[in-house]
């Protein structure tokens, strides 16, 4: 009773809920910039972004080094692991409706690995596209990613009409391990890119530079905008396929824009990090029992919750050893799994 | 409002409905029923456009479906599935207010005054207004299903497509949503076409009703005139009897048990029993019984039966409740007792068994007749509610049908004219020819096992049977009670 007037009392105040989610977010990009192995503290942190970005002239004068350690090194990190964690959780959200199940994410339907091959077969054979320029590893991974989720579906509608999510699921699965194995092929095959392979697929943020964010940036906005003006479409698809189009939303269109615009960001996020797993899975998921299921409000409070998440998981991942920096998809992972367990368990109590 | 020009369609290649052609009306409550996989969800999921039609037309308020968008047809016509599955929790009014998607425009949707007070409007309607703040999941089965009408209810529709609505509903709630439907073609004039599982709610609720067999039609009518106890048997392979509601002209079909026949038992004189206060008859089994007691009046099926003597001066304004406490007094259940009262003296009863080959009948009559009346000039007599005085029981070993039921009371009745008339008993305000009295009671009873008998007229072999029996026992009665006049 104790939990339901909490979540009721929650739900109601959906302005505390942005306040809260958007104050997560900004301790986390606080506390990301100011920790590591030289600490800046908060105050400076605000000064020094005050005079670089906004050209404020600052009543002190700033330490050029820790000017560049925060515009050079820690800002972009941080906003590049905010734009793939909020990506990641976006897209799981939008997943886990468009399935009507918490299992789905990125992941489990084999996006992300779609996306990896994408990315190392770009490596491996070192294409460039010279129109497309730096964006050809991401375009490739978004395309490989897209060609993914619709050969899963391709596939599951093929073994059971009634397109289950079970089916869906299980394919992606299926999917995931194949294409693993062919990541691990072509690793096997590579001589001089295999650190740049290793490296790139074990996952991480660092040394990416503002460039990076500059391919991220785009597609995060594109996939992003399209989700969220379809979150009422995916309050009514989250009924069931039938019930959506009885209530008037064109399915067949609706769904080929989610699961499209799911696939860039995962795409996308994928590209400039590698496989970072389980924050589609537990972001959303965490955000639904706070806040509910609405999507109009879900969508954009697992952006930045998913965004504070992962600058949180970065901080940790190469704090906690330091100066040895851990893979932050090792991070998300040791954190992600058993808190999902957790709500596994609950959820399972409370239906009883 | 919709209608369908031999119109086909099913999955992929394959026809399950063919050559469906019927229109339905605003305002019209349109039943489809018809066995397992005769196509109706097919037939409904063509209607409301989940399946493409192969052949021939469907036009809804005059328009091809296939013009509409998703969005205009969610404006005319909302679906009610048999079940809908929930995998978030979402509250009650979320639910409900998903219903005006369709209403919506642009991209940037806004909640209007409208829509609130639609979604308002339909929660009352439907009875789910006091828990709108609730989740879903935590509603039962009735609840959620009345949940997703209002869902339905909020698109604003014309017409509502219903998938056994019914299934997994408690009885009041089956009843309570088609009251409800009912209601909303009535004064809404919304249009309903609903899939029925059950037979007699369809018989009772639909104002025409199709039935089909292997995705043709069989019958597109009136109730009465589908629900034909022939045709129900031969579509849906059952032995069914078909009778009228009690209460409504509404058709319902019964099904009939296979090995249920009675226990064959003979109701005699073992099984009666005489105290001063009550002649009571107990049967092993259940009998058919016609009556007109002071309980279980009517026709039914009872097991006990008593005559109870009560006081020449027995006078009470609720003498069926009185005779109800009686009977509990007694030891006898009053819904299950055919109760019946007399002033006469038990001891002058008179009951005899008569047999035929293959079939016997026992008869129980007491007999008065302190306020003797001639039935043709009764007019002049005021009316008094005073116990009766001829209580006839006429228990019949064998199995007859409704109309011999009847006869068997005709025959009875004339037998009773004729002693009263042979004893020259008058009525006393007219000084004429008694044909009974002012509250005789009469009960047939059968053991419906045996030998078929369908006819009990005066010339039949039961209605000779029974009319010689209530002549003598009547006589015989009425003799002990004369004597005991005298003395």
């Amino acid at each position: 009773m104790q939990r339901l007037f909490t979540r009721t009392f929650l739900q109601n105040n959906k302005s505390i809920a942005y306040i809260a989610a958007a104050s997560f977010l900004v301790l986390a990009m606080l506390l990301g910039i100011s920790i590591g192995t030289v600490n800046v503290p908060i105050i400076d942190i605000i000064r020094i972004i005050g005079s670089e970005i906004f050209r404020l002239v600052p009543a002190e004068p700033i330490d050029p080094m820790q000017a560049t350690i925060v515009m050079n090194i820690r800002l972009p990190r941080v906003i590049l692991s905010g734009l793939v964690g909020a990506s990641l959780a976006i897209a799981g959200a939008a997943f886990q409706g468009l399935l009507r199940n918490p299992l789905a994410d990125p992941y489990t339907l084999g996006v992300s690995s779609g996306a990896s091959v994408g990315a190392v077969v770009t490596l491996f054979f070192g294409i460039s596209l010279p129109a497309a320029g730096l964006f050809t590893l991401p375009l490739f991974s978004i395309t490989a990613a897209i060609a993914t989720i619709l050969f899963v579906l391709f596939f599951a509608r093929a073994i059971d009409r009634t397109m289950r999510v079970e089916t869906i699921i299980l394919t992606g699965i299926i999917f995931s391990s194949f294409l693993g194995a062919f990541i691990s092929l072509m690793i096997a095959l590579t001589g001089e890119e295999l650190i740049q392979i290793i490296g790139w697929l074990l996952g991480s943020v660092s040394m990416r530079g503002w460039e990076y964010i500059g391919i991220m940036f785009p597609f995060f906005i594109i996939g992003s905008l399209l989700l969220l003006l379809n979150a009422r479409e995916l309050n009514a698809l989250s009924f069931g396929e039938e019930r959506a189009q009885h209530l008037g939303v064109n399915v067949a269109r609706r769904k080929l824009v989610v699961l499209t615009a799911g696939s860039v960001l995962t795409g996308a996020a994928v590209a400039v990090s590698g496989t970072i797993g389980f924050v589609g899975l537990v972001i959303p998921h965490l955000v639904r029992l706070l806040w509910g299921p609405d999507h109009r409000h879900l969508l954009p409070l697992s952006v930045m919750a998913g965004g504070g998440f992962l600058i949180v998981t970065d901080l940790i991942a190469r704090t906690v050893i330091s100066p040895t920096e851990l893979p932050i998809g090792v991070i998300t992972s040791l954190i992600g799994a058993p808190v999902f367990a957790v709500i596994l368990v609950k959820r399972r109590m409370g239906r009883r | 409002m919709l209608e369908l020009n031999d119109l086909s369609g099913g999955y992929a290649g394959e026809d399950i409905v063919r050559d469906i052609s019927f229109k339905v009306e605003e305002g019209e409550l349109f039943g489809i029923l018809g066995p397992n996989g005769s196509g109706k969800t097919t037939l409904l999921k063509i209607i409301s456009g989940l399946l493409p039609n192969s052949n021939g037309e469907l036009t809804l308020q005059g328009k091809p479906l296939t013009v509409y968008s998703s969005k205009e047809l969610a404006r005319v016509m909302a679906v009610l599935p048999q079940h809908t599955e929930q995998f978030f929790s979402y509250t009650v009014k979320e639910t409900v207010s998903l219903g005006r998607y369709s209403h919506k425009k642009g991209l940037f949707q806004t909640w209007k005054e409208n829509d609130e007070e639609t979604v308002q409007k339909v929660m009352k309607q439907t009875g789910v207004a006091e828990f709108q703040a609730q989740y879903i999941h935590e509603l039962s089965g009735g609840e959620r299903q009345r949940v997703f009408l209002a869902q339905a209810l909020a698109q604003e529709p014309e017409v509502l497509l219903l998938d056994e609505p019914t299934n997994h509903l408690d009885l009041s709630y089956q009843k309570e949503l088609l009251d409800m439907l009912k209601k909303l073609t009535n004064e809404r004039k919304l249009t309903v076409i609903s899939i029925f599982h059950d037979l007699n709610l369809a018989g009772l609720y639909c104002d025409r009703i199709l039935l089909l067999e292997k995705g043709k039609i069989v019958s597109i009518n009136k109730p009465n005139e589908v629900l034909k106890e022939e045709r129900i048997r031969a579509v849906y392979k059952t032995s069914i009897q078909k009778q009228y509601h009690p209460e409504v002209p509404k058709p319902q079909l019964f099904l009939i048990p296979e090995d249920q026949e009675q226990r064959k038992v003979q109701i005699n004189e073992s099984c009666l029993r005489i105290t001063d206060e009550y002649i009571s008859l107990s049967s092993e089994v259940y009998l058919k019984c016609m009556s007109s007691g002071v309980t279980g009046s009517g026709t039914g099926w009872f097991q006990t039966f008593v005559n109870r003597h009560v006081p020449k001066t027995y006078c009470c304004n609720n003498h069926l409740e009185e005779m109800s406490g009686y009977l509990r007094e007694n030891g006898f259940d009053p819904s299950e007792t055919i109760g019946m009262m007399t002033a006469v003296i038990l001891e002058d009863v008179s009951y005899r068994f008569f047999e035929e080959e293959s079939f016997s009948v026992f008869i129980v009559v007491t007999a008065g007749t302190g306020n003797a009346v001639d039935a043709s000039s009764s007019r002049q007599h005021e009316f008094m509610q005073v116990p009766g005085t001829i209580n006839t029981w006429v228990f019949v070993n064998g199995n007859i049908s409704e109309e011999a039921f009847i006869q068997s009371i005709m025959t009875a009745t004339e037998a009773k004219v004729k002693v009263l008339q042979e004893m020259n008993i008058k009525d006393r305000l007219t000084d004429t020819l008694a044909t009974g009295t002012s509250t005789d009671s009469i009960l047939i009873a059968a053991t419906q096992t045996g030998e078929m008998l369908q006819y009990a007229g005066t010339a039949t072999p039961l209605g000779k049977l029974i009319g010689h029996g209530v002549y003598t026992c009547t006589s015989t009665a009425l003799k002990n009670y004369l004597r005991r006049g005298k003395q």
